[in-house]
């Protein structure tokens, strides 16, 4: 079954901030506007496009959900999960939660905020990472954990930090 | 043929798993071995994962934890031929004392079978309970449940069968609705997901046996947007489940009509809190409602309906199949039937653990845990998640069970255990729970909103030692007024695990060499 490989898709490298048309947030809309209670899953499906929700998705949700823009702003904020910013081109998140801490999730997280030089919603000046917190992951016997782009790694080790990012990195740049 | 099985749940992926699976097959091929590889869901043995099941004929003998770097060897000293020798090998898993011990009456299937095999889910005893059930009366199957004893297993422990008689009660004729909250937001807990990315049928037939218990035509499950493979792996099996006729407009031929969709949550740990997940379903902000009314009552969309947590809702087929006697006679007092013990942090063996409640947690803390990863002495306990006390080696010999636990002033909540060694600070433990309330809070009411922000200002100024006595009498009255005036569970229990410290650790707030940091 290749429902466990870890080959979500993730925002393309290319989508930074612009990349989008309102059309492309119009067909969003319309695809799922009809589903009860469907804002959520309109803001998910524009992230999972574009890589964020662009400012300017806001007035075209609104009006075509028939809802102010402060509503929609509104709901945009309360979530943690949902950007308004565009990211690089992994998105790094690091689980500040108990059973993490217990397993040296706290010394981890200085060194990956050291190592790349960002605090948390920051991205990198190349690009590459933008970090972000996370309360678990559901992987809490196996920690430190954190997820790439959705994916999770366990026992997670400063070592193992440094040879990850090496390894992104250096596979973005050959395919540049 | 040889059968080889490598796990494919988020623990065993998140530890190469996937690579382990391409691995082994590249290697079969190149000896020309044909092997029959199988992405089994995990067992819960974590510490083990990956961990690598063959079957020559013979029953399943294990290897764990394999490390994509290892298999090249493990296959030289006959991993395709189930042969012991290598220092990984397990012998036959299902004789593994953490599992011979345990009493698995819902994760009967989990790691045995493929999650999204229909065909393995029926082998073992699946749809058995929702095929009863469409020959049941709704009381009929509500009785059932009311009879298991089965409290809700999301944390508040309210007994599943009152609040379905409820829902059922309403006037018929009305959209009446079946909501699973698989928001699984506490630390240490991962049963839920469990269920969903290695059992998915079993969940599925819960929620179908509940839409017909009550009424409902139409089910959601809530899940957290970090469990983006349960919603894939949801979003498949529910597709084949209608396909098979389990959902739809029959279900398995009761004439009922029972849909079901997964919805994303959006990493907000208070849409754990059943009204704010509501709110969140209806496309809003997620601020909790005050009570009354109930959801029973008043619910999604101002309907009828039932909120349950995944693992309430995974019990119900065995409830249906074997009857809820059956499930009844494990457990102690007012707890019956099995708790799903989620074993986490600083621990030597970590996993899943289904025991029936009275299994003490030092049984569960040593027995099955061994002790904690590092090798030193455990020192703290954290059980039922963020907004829970900690708990000191002098209260480890309590029984699991909901009012035992409550006589302490500690909680079983969704059944996480993390294990803290001595180096652990608990001053920064303290600070860290009102810091998450910071964080998390809906907003809605002051004591928890600004309550928060002032306690971990508050234990900032204790541990920096600047007037220590009267802070901590600040912090007192502080965790009081936030426990008395919240309205829900979150700023009004946020102080648990702070006064577990100012009682149970306090030398840990005295004031400290280093600055805190932020
Ligand atoms: C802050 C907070 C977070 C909660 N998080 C969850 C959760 O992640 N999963 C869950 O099932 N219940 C959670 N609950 C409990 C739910 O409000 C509710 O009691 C539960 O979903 C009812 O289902 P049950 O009776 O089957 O347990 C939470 C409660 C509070 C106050
Ligand atoms: S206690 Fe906190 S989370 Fe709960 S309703 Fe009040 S502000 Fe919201
Ligand atoms: S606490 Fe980090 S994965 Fe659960």
């Amino acid at each position: 079954m290749h429902m466990s490989e870890q080959n979500n898709p993730q925002p393309e490298a290319s989508l930074a901030a612009g990349d989008w048309t309102p059309d492309m947030i119009r067909a969003e809309v319309n695809a799922l506007k009809h589903k009860p209670g469907a804002l959520l899953p309109i803001l998910h499906a524009i992230q999972d496009r574009v890589g964020y929700i662009p400012e300017g998705a806001v007035p075209i949700v609104a009006e075509l959900m028939q809802q102010t823009r402060a509503e929609v702003h509104g709901v945009i904020s309360f979530y943690h999960y949902f950007r308004t910013r565009p990211v690089g081109s992994h998105v790094l998140q690091v689980c500040r939660a108990e059973a993490c801490q217990a397993r040296g999730g706290r010394e981890l997280e200085r060194h990956i905020q050291t190592r790349l030089g960002v605090a948390y919603q920051g991205t990198t000046s190349d690009n590459e990472f933008t970090l972000e917190p996370v309360y678990c992951l559901g992987n809490c016997a196996c920690g430190p954990s954190i997820s790439v782009n959705n994916e999770v790694h366990g026992r997670m080790t400063p070592q193992k930090f440094d040879r990850l990012t090496d390894t992104l990195t250096t596979t973005v740049l050959e395919l540049k | 043929m040889t059968t080889i099985y490598v796990p494919c749940d988020t623990t065993a992926l998140s530890l190469g798993a996937d690579q382990v699976a391409r691995q082994i097959q590249q290697r079969a091929d190149q000896q020309g071995v044909e092997i029959q590889l199988v992405r089994n869901g995990s067992r819960g043995l974590f510490w083990l994962e990956p961990l690598v099941e063959v079957d020559t004929g013979q029953g399943r003998v294990a290897y764990g934890p394999v490390v994509p770097e290892q298999v090249t060897e493990l296959l030289e000293s006959g991993l395709l031929a189930g042969q012991p020798g290598h220092p990984l090998y397990l012998g036959p898993i299902e004789q593994h004392p953490y599992l011979q011990r345990q009493q698995r009456l819902t994760f009967a299937r989990i790691g045995i079978t493929d999650p999204l095999s229909l065909a393995d889910y029926q082998a073992h005893d699946g749809f058995a309970g929702l095929e009863k059930a469409a020959r049941l009366t709704p009381q009929q199957i509500v009785d059932e449940v009311k009879a298991s004893g089965l409290r809700g297993r999301g944390g508040a422990a309210f007994p599943a069968g009152i609040k379905w008689q409820t829902v059922l009660d309403e006037p018929a004729g009305q959209q009446k609705y079946v909501v699973c909250n698989a928001d699984e937001g506490d630390s240490g807990t991962f049963a839920d997901r469990l269920v969903m990315e290695c059992d998915p049928y079993m969940l599925i037939e819960g929620m179908a046996i509940a839409g017909l218990a009550v009424g409902a035509t139409q089910g959601y499950i809530y899940v957290r947007s970090e469990y983006q493979l349960s919603q894939r792996m949801l979003d498949e099996a529910i597709l084949r489940a209608e396909a098979a006729g389990y959902l739809g407009d029959d279900v398995c031929g009761s004439g009922q009509t029972f849909h079901l969709e997964v919805r994303l949550g959006a990493g907000a740990y208070i849409c754990g809190e059943e009204t704010s997940l509501l709110e969140s379903l209806e496309g809003k902000r997620g601020l909790v409602r005050s009570k009354p009314p109930l959801p029973a009552i008043e619910g999604l969309f101002g309907q009828p309906t039932v909120v349950n947590n995944v693992l309430s809702l995974a019990a119900v087929p065995y409830i249906l199949d074997k009857g809820g006697n059956a499930y009844a006679e494990y457990g102690m007092g007012r707890s019956l039937g099995t708790l799903a013990i989620q074993l986490a942090g600083n621990i030597k063996q970590g996993g899943l653990i289904e025991m029936a409640f009275g299994v003490t947690l030092r049984e569960i803390l040593e027995d099955f845990g061994g002790g904690s990863f590092t090798g030193r002495p455990m020192r703290a306990v954290q059980v039922g998640g963020p907004l829970m006390a900690y708990m000191p080696a002098s209260q480890w010999d309590t029984p699991m069970d909901y009012e035992a636990f409550a006589a302490l002033g500690a909680g079983i909540g969704h059944g996480g255990v993390v294990v803290f060694d001595d180096t652990v600070d608990m001053g920064e433990q303290a600070r860290f729970a009102m810091e998450f309330c910071t964080v998390e809070s809906c907003g809605k009411c002051t004591p928890c909103r600004i309550g928060s922000v002032r306690g971990v200002e508050v234990i900032d100024r204790i541990r920096a030692g600047d007037n220590r006595d009267d802070n901590l009498v600040l912090l007192a009255e502080l965790c009081e007024t936030m426990v008395d005036g919240s309205l829900c569970a979150m700023g009004g229990m946020t102080p648990f695990p702070v006064q577990s410290v100012m009682k149970h650790f306090p030398e840990d707030l005295m004031a400290r060499p280093a600055p805190v940091e932020a």
